[in-house]
């Protein structure tokens, strides 16, 4: 890319020109993520249009961005955007929590860790969603249900990389604080969590990229609103092109928290080489 | 001459218009898993003194600082500051600077210090005070040593541990490094220990050089060239080459103080060898 406009710049005698081409390279550089998604939604549009596909299978771009329309304009749409976000972020922020809660306690006090761990290792590797039938004879098919179900498995990747990151701080540096006078929760808050920090993002960024997968499976399986009701309904109606606006909303969703977790990296790790730009 | 600059600095000492501390360790012990790693070491520092410990590696030389720092403690034998009647000042130079990565070169300076003011101040005496608001990442190895002179100069300590601290250093920046020090040294009036391999550098800083070997402490001896010492000069090669054929076990007769410069052909495999210490 630097290559096709390197002659550009090197044309120096004339600086607004060495400056459209620093223009223009910026903007490529905003376009160049976007050209094989539109690539493929032309390609759809054309296969569907000509008849390749049947609409059955995939309805045509068009058809369902005017779905998606019709579903904003009633409202429908938001309720359950609301309804899945409202779902996500309160099932994160109780699993999420709770697992740095613990991987602080059992990375910091070697008793927790030996009381928890074997424990937390045998229910880590049952599938959360083979815990559907339980969950629904314990809680019914009500919120409690699938903020349960979500917030176990959004658990264990913030515990794990807790636990890791606390374990993997550098002794020297622990070492060096203590030498010069820090202990207890002043050591813990300049030391060993900043140092534990990276692991913990890491933990994090897993966890919300899990959130929507087990949320859509609990909101299929059990619900009567979100997005995952949505398309569940829609397919009974064969609705094709709703059940496409659902799946499209869980990738959008997808990306925002991938947005979130990386802008919180950007901030909390702008110290670390690996995470400037 | 130079025996007056000494006296000199004597006297400054024995006034306790300075800083620096009286250190006496007694019959010092130090096991790990059953190896001996230090035998009964016997070692007095008088106020404001600057010992050099040299030695191969794994002579025990950096467990007996280590000891001294209180990051260990001893099996047998006792280490005593000063009058005994508080606990000492005592702050540490490692050989990598351990500063904290996600902390400014500043507030790395000002880690455990109760007080705000003088951080600044400490990073202007070794010459970074317009690197205050940077990550260390950013920083050559060579500064971040510079930083870490000054988070341990900045509490004033009455004892400085240098535990090769300038051994990841290029030979320029270490000689410069060696002048910082020597010259923070005789403006503060601290004790200091400092344990290296290269006896060069403990010639050109300390005031006494001890050889620790298997254990025990098998040389202790005064230098007694003024400051600043040339390493050019010939007194200077004269101890270097004594000093370093007793670390080789060489016969000290081709070598001894009263040659002029020794054998020559000695002289080249003393330095060809000299790496390895």
């Amino acid at each position: 890319m630097s290559a096709v406009f390197s002659p550009v710049r090197a044309d120096a005698g004339n600086p607004s020109s060495t400056r459209s081409a620093a223009v223009l390279g910026a903007i490529w550089r905003r376009v160049l993520p976007w050209v094989v998604p539109i690539l493929l939604l032309v390609l759809w549009q054309v296969a569907t249009q000509s008849g390749w596909l049947s609409s059955r299978v995939l309805p045509q771009p068009l058809a369902v961005a005017k779905a998606a329309w019709h579903l904003a304009r009633t409202g429908e749409l938001w309720a359950n955007v609301k309804i899945s976000l409202w779902r996500a972020v309160v099932s994160f922020a109780v699993g999420g929590g709770l697992g740095l809660l613990l991987g602080l306690l059992s990375g910091t006090f070697r008793i927790v860790e030996i009381l928890l761990d074997t424990t937390l290792q045998m229910i880590r590797n049952i599938p959360a969603l083979a815990l559907i039938p339980l969950v629904i004879l314990w809680f019914g098919i009500e919120e409690t249900s699938k903020i349960f179900l979500v917030a176990i498995g959004v658990f264990f990747p913030v515990y794990l990389n807790t636990f890791h990151g606390i374990r993997s701080v550098d002794k020297g540096l622990i070492e060096m604080a203590q030498s010069y006078g820090l202990s207890g929760w002043p050591l813990y808050r300049d030391v060993i969590l900043p140092g534990a920090l990276p692991a913990i993002l890491v933990g994090v960024r897993f966890s919300l990229g899990l959130v929507w997968v087990l949320l859509i499976v609990a909101e299929t399986i059990s619900a009567q609103s979100g997005i995952g009701y949505m398309t569940m309904n829609a397919r009974e109606f064969l609705q094709t092109d709703v059940v496409l606006v659902g799946i499209l909303l869980y990738a959008l969703l997808g990306k925002l928290a991938d947005v979130v977790s990386r802008l919180l990296e950007r901030y909390w790790l702008r110290w670390h080489p690996g995470y400037r730009h | 001459m130079q025996s007056n600059a000494i006296e000199q600095r004597h006297v400054d000492a024995a006034t306790g218009a300075r800083r620096g501390l009286r250190v006496a360790i007694e019959g010092v012990s130090k096991s790990f898993d059953g190896r001996e790693v230090l035998k009964s070491i016997d070692l007095a520092m008088a106020p404001g003194e600057f010992v050099a410990i040299v030695g191969r590696s794994g002579c025990g030389k950096s467990t007996l600082l280590r000891l001294i720092a209180a990051l260990e403690t001893a099996d047998r034998g006792r280490i005593a500051f000063g009058d005994g009647s508080r606990p000492p000042q005592t702050r540490i130079m490692f050989q990598d600077s351990r500063l904290l990565p996600w902390k400014r070169v500043l507030d790395n300076v000002r880690l455990g210090l109760p007080r705000k003011n003088g951080a600044l101040q400490a990073l202007q005496q070794v010459g970074l005070a317009e690197r205050a608001r940077e990550w260390p990442a950013v920083l050559s190895g060579g500064q971040r040593q510079r930083v870490a002179l000054a988070r341990a100069l900045v509490h004033d300590p009455e004892l400085l541990l240098l535990d090769e601290p300038l051994g990841a250093l290029d030979a320029l920046t270490r000689i410069e490094m060696q002048q910082l020090i020597e010259s923070l040294w005789q403006a503060r009036g601290f004790t200091a220990l400092l344990v290296t391999h290269d006896v060069q550098e403990a010639i050109a800083l300390a005031d006494r050089v001890v050889l620790i070997e298997e254990g025990r402490i098998t040389l202790d001896e005064r230098i007694e060239l003024a400051r600043p010492r040339t390493r050019g000069s010939l007194a200077f090669a004269r101890l270097e080459e004594h000093i370093l054929s007793r670390v080789l076990k060489q016969s000290p007769s081709a070598t001894s103080l009263d040659s002029a410069l020794g054998d020559v052909s000695l002289l080249k495999t003393v330095n060809q060898f000299a790496w390895a210490i």
